[in-house]
């Protein structure tokens, strides 16, 4: 997919005047958050299970190259077969090699954040392969053209009725001409269309949550069960998935499912999941005759034993996302890229440059809530905090910023000059008046003040002229 | 097993230069391979932990919870609530019923007007019939594991899925059933599928408001056997 990240504060300005990304987002905030803190109350171990998912993706990591060494034995061991993808374009070329060489004209395809990052499917349908995303979400945005969203929710930033007129446009020459405005009519409509999508399909082509070397098998979470029907209907069944998603064993993945739906949606558990492990067997009624695991690293081994090790955890619940006041403001598509959120703002710049993504780990509060719904805990903030050093580093910061930044530098090396200015700008501030506690229109502000208010300095002057009254620091550390 | 300029070797090397070290080797290795040969299992669920009564009321509660229906019958009563079953919502008196021995041990004629095809699922089924790996009590979650005797497309295909559970099948978490499936079918031989599926087919795609029936079963209704 092309980067639009570099033109993020653009991106910004269109979704926050956007009535319908707006009434979307509204919904956003209330659902995920609240079932997710629900879930979590349920099970009391649930804090004790997010230590345990950190601790085995360090160790799958740490170990990683064994893991994968395992995990290719057993899937060639029960008659699959493992592709290596140094680099996205390898992954292309090996899938639609793949897809060619069983004649494949459909692609029956699961939602799979990796096929996004390395924009499997219009080299799919330069190679004359139609894929046809099958999770409802990703197929309304694949009729609509347009990138998902949210990593779990892709069309999250629709309304109902943009997916009423969506579905009597594409549906409509196939003799689905009335409007529907009830949710169940459209997700029976989609069902009956795509049913017979899946019917006819080649090639079925999932992601993977997990791989499990024990067992050699790739595991898939779902609610709609469309990368079940993917991964039984076609006759050939191709997984993609990156490197970091190995993990040693069904008793890891039994840890990491336990937090990764309710993290994600707040469900006990996903409607399906799945290990597929290897080709149909002998005796087997169903199933595909041949499995292929594409394993993609894409930048990822470059990643391993660097200060941004800790992203590599991610196990793609959404919960981030869901839980930033940035994303809740703009949504996923301003992020300009495939990963939207906290998880977007550090990996985007790792996946395709800070020189382009820059902007990104700049989109914080740090607010920290990110890392603290974290499953598998990873310290977001801190990794947005290096991406903002690499970046003020490398001079990609604007100017106006690195002006204004040594100025507060140059002020705070010197305690008594910033007394001084700030007790200044204390006073004048006051003289706009202090009553409310906040300002709606201020001089020199106004791209501030533009948006919200400004707040107003309480009486009695500057934090340090009141810390000096009350007597100080009493003991020095 | 391949030469460095491999893309295979590209990955491997590239993680190994990242982790600064070479192959995993003598008790590094012997260490991963323990781990590996006697799976550590993680925090114990407390609320799955329960004598086997227990066990199985809890299973029911959270099938219930996850939009399944449950009804528990004893043994010789198995084919009759399934053609109840079907009656109560008005849905055909005709299955594809999985090929299984299980399932054979049923009484099936008993139930004149219900008509049965054994194999596997077809797109224009309404109703299909299947057996259980498990259940699992701490999430309401049915495990199939594919074979001959089951067939995957017809976990997903009807619009609805009737499944015949044994109380002796239920189990407290996943890693009963992971025991199960080693003892079972070895542990370097999964079946081609194991699906756990825990309610009907759903999504929440529009607007975040769970509806029923994606692609897979509208319905599930589960047969839990006193035996």
């Amino acid at each position: 997919m092309e980067s639009t990240a570099h033109d993020f504060k653009h991106n910004v300005s269109d979704a926050l005047a956007n009535p319908n990304l707006q009434d979307s987002l509204a919904m956003l905030k209330v659902g995920f958050s609240e079932r997710r803190r629900l879930a979590a109350e349920r099970l009391p171990e649930f804090e004790l299970l997010r230590d345990r998912a950190r601790d085995i993706k360090n160790h799958a990591l740490a170990n990683l190259d064994f893991y994968l060494e395992e995990f290719e034995r057993k899937v060639i061991a029960l008659g699959g077969h493992v592709h290596w993808a140094p680099t996205a374009a390898d992954a292309r070329r090996i899938i639609t090699d793949l897809c060619k060489s069983v004649g494949a004209r459909t692609v029956a395809k699961s939602k799979s954040m990796v096929a996004e990052e390395i924009a499997l499917n219009d080299h799919l349908e330069e190679a004359g392969i139609a894929p046809i995303e099958t999770d409802l979400g990703e197929y309304i945005i694949q009729l609509r053209k347009e990138p998902p969203s949210h990593i779990i929710a892709p069309a999250v930033h629709l309304t109902k009725d943009q997916v009423a007129d969506t579905f009597l446009e594409h549906h409509g020459p196939l003799g689905f001409t009335k409007r529907l405005t009830e949710r169940n009519d459209l997700v029976a409509e989609a069902r009956y269309v795509l049913r017979q999508k899946f019917l006819d399909a080649d090639v079925g082509l999932t992601g993977a949550n997990f791989l499990v070397a024990e067992t050699g098998s790739s595991m898939l979470v779902t609610n709609e069960g469309n990368a079940d029907l993917s991964n039984t209907l076609p006759k050939m069944h191709i997984v993609l998935a990156t490197i970091e998603k190995v993990i040693p064993t069904l008793e890891d993945a039994a840890v990491l499912l336990r937090v990764l739906a309710r993290s994600a949606t707040g469900q006990e558990s996903s409607a399906y999941t799945t290990l597929n492990t290897g080709p149909k067997r002998d005796g087997d009624l169903d199933g595909p005759s041949a499995y292929h695991v594409v394993i993609l690293d894409n930048g990822r081994s470059s990643v391993l034993g660097t200060e941004m090790q800790e992203i590599l955890r991610c196990i793609r619940c959404g919960a981030c996302m869901n839980h930033c006041p940035v994303y809740g403001a703009i949504g996923g598509h301003a992020y300009g890229w495939v990963y939207p959120g906290p998880i977007g703002a550090v990996l985007t710049p790792q996946l395709i440059g800070v020189e382009e993504a820059g902007n990104l780990p700049n989109a914080s509060t740090f607010c920290g809530r990110c890392e603290s719904v974290c499953p598998v805990r990873i310290p977001l903030p801190k990794l947005m905090r290096h991406w903002r050093e690499r970046e003020f580093e490398r001079h990609l910061t604007p100017k106006a910023v690195r002006q204004g930044l040594a100025l507060w530098s140059f002020l705070a090396r010197r305690p008594k000059l910033y007394r001084r200015l700030t007790g200044i700008a204390n006073r004048v501030l006051a003289l706009f008046g202090r009553a409310d506690g906040r300002y709606g229109t201020l001089p020199l502000a106004g791209g501030w003040t533009r948006f919200r208010d400004f707040p107003a300095p309480q009486a009695g002057g500057t934090f340090h002229a009141q810390w000096a009254r009350h007597g100080g620091a009493r003991t020095r550390p | 097993m391949s030469d460095d300029s491999s893309p295979r070797s590209q990955i491997l090397n590239g993680i190994r230069r990242s982790l600064q070290r070479g192959p995993l080797s003598g008790e590094a290795k012997q260490a991963v391979e323990a781990r590996l040969a006697a799976p550590p299992r993680g925090p114990d669920v407390a609320r799955a932990r329960l004598p086997q009564p227990e066990k199985v009321a809890l299973f029911c509660q959270w099938a219930e919870t996850n939009n399944a229906t449950v009804a528990r019958v004893a043994a010789g009563d198995v084919p009759g609530e399934v053609s109840n079953y079907l009656a109560r919502n008005n849905l055909p008196a005709r299955a594809a019923m999985a090929p299984s021995p299980l399932l054979e041990g049923y009484d099936w004629a008993s139930q004149k007007m219900l008509s049965l095809r054994r194999g596997r699922g077809e797109g224009s089924d309404q109703v299909s019939i299947t057996g259980a790996f498990a259940g699992i009590a701490e999430t309401g979650t049915l495990v199939m594991a594919s074979g001959p005797d089951h067939p995957v497309t017809l976990n997903l295909l009807p619009d609805t899925h009737v499944v015949v559970l044994r109380e002796a099948d239920i189990v407290g978490g996943y890693e009963d059933v992971w025991e199960r499936l080693r003892a079972r079918y070895g542990k370097d031989r999964m079946p081609r599928t194991v699906n756990t599926i825990t309610g009907p087919s759903r999504t929440g795609d529009i607007e975040q408001a769970m509806e029923l029936g994606a692609h897979g079963p509208r319905r599930m209704h589960i047969v839990v056997v006193r035996e």
